[in-house]
């Protein structure tokens, strides 16, 4: 458990530090500096779980176990490299006078409280401290949001602040449900603990279950971005700065999933009946059909692409809720393609509002012209997004739709349906962008695109050829979640 | 059951979370802010009270420490702070035009009905203190959501948010005799945290809109220009 501690740790000491001294010259090196060291610690706690299996510590505080643990790695990775993009266009941010030294302090260090408030939900034992911690992570991302104080950014950041605080107060209403309903075959003081529940999930009241998971699934659903909770989504991705979409994107969609998954796992437990399963069908397949209609209308780049996380978002819960073991794994690699090439994509996009100096879809234009890697990095991964093989988004669509035909085969036209329309959303918009003449003037900007290339060329990894341990990984997980082997 | 066979702790209960209930309707009527903000702390002085009841009947040490967090936060801190930004931004002798508010009324009413509808079936076989202070409390939620859609001010709208958590924390309360004391406290933070932000939001909102009318920021939707 020693690296989970110190995972916890020192994201913490990162908060107070950036707070101190955040207003030094290397303060984004620094940043990956931190997020670098907590990758280490990611791997080594997934090394640990690897060879022991999972992991509780003294007094039941903390679990780490097949299905959580790569989510930390998941986590950790896209937060270092999402830092390491951040660095150079922080600075340029500044350069261009958009951002003072001291809103850059806040933004160092509310970046390590954001990682800190991710890093408890997913290692938590307790369904409390998981709200908790869900809450904290919106009260750091918040002023983010609202970071360049142009009316758009304070507006988007109002709507975020109170749409999911209003929102997650209805998953603290079902946790006290479920507190309730755990008074009364447990102790008062582990009554929330997740593993001592999910060891008696059979004798919960599983009338007061399934109520509970409704109040849940709508509280972190408003997190996940499930349609029609889905309006703070776009406005907060598009108006604070671009590493903050990323990772919001990347991160923070994903951990309210697992939320929502783990609450699943003992609403399934108690009840026969799988009512959390269709509830998380229905809302998912219609996040995915209404932000694939919302694609064709955008006319802000970060828009156009956080329509597209509420999309993807949305297959995911919905292979979740169908919760047939091949589903499960399914939902499993969708979630960790999603999450690579969704922030590679707001890397790129990033790069491309600075080159042109605008997110308006129609004045940004011929990006291979003047910056190849940019223009370049965006259309593949708008190629990865949108479900072309040979990349990893393509093989895990593809098993939601085997898994989809196997279980409910008439839902399968939807989800087709969706995916072509989705991926002439995208297309219709990037092509211009990509390609088009450039505009007089237009210059290149400094660009670091490692980050991309890595995320891009691991995806194409996971499409062609998934690693042993990987698959083994995923099967774990699957067996943890929806109780036996995919194949 | 007649309520005058219940014990003093069930009836004494029974009757905060009437009032409780009530203070939420007084304010989704009120179109005064500062008005709106003491009606606020008087629910806070309800839950306060329920608690440190809970606490004594149950003997219950740590319920003594989450009434105290509630007086300090809900009570004296958040309401304070509200009426130094409402008296700063000179917006105390304003009133608010509420649009149709008998409709609103009926609206409130109505979500009460929906809250005994929603919990009755998982509630029948306990005692009638739980089903009617959950009930209730589920009611301050959405009363407190209604509060938010009816009022155009973002200070009404933070009194919404602070008072579906009030729903919250009675609900916690009554129910399991509050959460665990770690989550408790982890709550309590959240709810500090939030009111500060609130605080700088408010600076922020009126410096970028000249004043707190949240329907005046609409630049962010799907709607065609």
């Amino acid at each position: 458990m020693i690296p989970a501690y110190l995972l916890l740790l020192l994201p913490l000491l990162g908060i107070v530090y950036f707070g101190l001294l955040g207003h030094k010259e290397d303060v984004g090196r620094q940043n990956i500096r931190f997020n670098g060291v907590t990758l280490f610690l990611s791997l080594w706690l997934a090394v640990n779980v690897f060879n022991s299996g999972s992991l509780i510590s003294a007094g039941d505080y903390f679990i780490v176990d097949s299905f959580n643990v790569y989510l930390i790695v998941l986590t950790a990775f896209v937060g270092f490299t999402t830092s390491i993009f951040s660095a150079p266009y922080m600075a340029h941010e500044q350069e261009i006078g958009k951002l003072t030294v001291n809103r850059l302090r806040l933004y160092y260090s509310m970046y390590q409280g954001f990682m800190f408030a991710m890093y408890l939900v997913l290692t938590t034992n307790n369904m409390g401290i998981m709200w908790v911690a869900m809450e904290a992570a919106t009260l750091a991302t918040v002023l983010l949001v609202s970071l360049y104080r142009t009316p758009e950014s304070i507006e988007a950041a109002w709507k975020y602040f109170i749409l999911c605080g209003v929102g997650i107060a209805q998953a603290l209403f079902g946790t006290i449900l479920l507190y309730y309903a755990a008074i009364q075959i447990s102790d008062v003081d582990n009554a929330l603990t997740w593993s001592v529940l999910y060891e008696n999930a059979k004798l919960l009241d599983p009338e007061i279950l399934e109520i509970a998971f409704v109040f849940m699934l709508i509280g972190y659903g408003t997190k996940i971005g499930l349609v029609p909770l889905h309006n703070w989504l776009p406005d907060a991705h598009s108006e604070g700065p671009t590493p903050m979409s990323a990772v919001l994107s990347g991160l923070l969609l994903n951990d309210a999933l697992y939320a929502v998954v783990r609450n699943k796992m003992l609403v399934d437990g108690a009840t026969d009946s799988h009512i959390a399963g269709y509830l998380m069908m229905g809302f998912g397949l219609l996040s995915f059909l209404v932000a694939a209609f919302f694609l064709h209308r955008q006319k802000d780049i970060k828009r156009l692409f956080s329509y597209s996380s509420i999309e993807h978002m949305g297959l995911m819960t919905f292979a979740f809720g169908i919760g047939t073991p091949f589903a499960t794994f399914a939902a499993l690699l969708h979630m960790t393609v999603h999450s690579l090439t969704k922030s590679a994509i707001f890397v790129t996009v990033g790069h491309a509002a600075q080159i042109s100096g605008t997110q308006s879809i129609e004045k940004i234009r011929g990006l291979i012209k003047t910056q190849p890697q940019v223009g370049w990095g965006l259309l593949i991964g708008t190629l990865a997004i949108a479900g072309f093989p040979p990349f990893g988004v393509f093989a895990s669509e593809f098993l939601v739709l085997l898994a989809t035909m196997q279980s409910y085969p008439w839902l399968t036209p939807f989800l087709l349906l969706g995916i072509g329309i989705a991926c002439a959303g995208l297309f219709r918009n990037v092509q211009p962008m990509v390609y088009g003449e450039k505009p007089e003037g237009q210059q290149a900007v400094q660009a670091n695109l490692w980050p991309v290339m890595i995320h891009l060329a691991i995806v194409l990894w996971l499409g062609l050829a998934m690693p042993d341990f990987l698959a083994d990984w995923f099967t774990q997980a699957t067996i943890l979640i929806s109780g036996s082997a995919p194949l | 059951m007649e309520i005058e066979n219940l014990d003093h702790y069930s009836q004494v209960i029974l009757s905060l979370a009437a009032l409780v209930t009530l203070t939420s309707f007084i304010m989704l009527a009120q179109g005064r802010l500062l008005r709106l903000v003491f009606v606020f702390a008087l629910q806070g002085f309800m839950l306060v009270s329920a608690t440190a009841i809970a606490a004594y009947s149950f003997d219950n040490p740590h319920l003594y420490i989450s009434a105290a967090i509630t007086l300090a936060l809900k009570v004296l801190f958040i309401p304070w702070m509200l009426r130094r930004h409402i008296l700063k931004l000179n917006m105390h002798r304003d009133v608010e035009a509420l649009s149709n508010k008998t409709a609103i009324m009926m609206g409130g009413a109505s979500l009460v009905v929906f809250s005994y509808y929603v919990l009755h079936p998982i509630m029948q076989n306990s005692s009638m203190i739980l089903l009617n202070a959950l009930s209730l409390s589920l009611a301050v939620i959405l009363l407190g959501m209604l509060l938010m859609i009816s009022h155009h001010q973002a200070i009404a709208h933070v009194v919404g948010f602070m008072s579906i958590e009030n729903g919250l924390f009675f609900a916690a309360t009554v129910s399991t005799n509050g959460m665990p004391m770690v989550v408790e406290l982890g709550v309590a933070f959240d709810v500090l945290v939030a009111a500060v932000l609130f605080g700088i939001f408010f600076l922020h909102i009126s410096s970028s809109i000249d004043s707190l009318d949240v329907d005046k920021m609409n630049r962010l939707n799907e709607v065609d220009q």
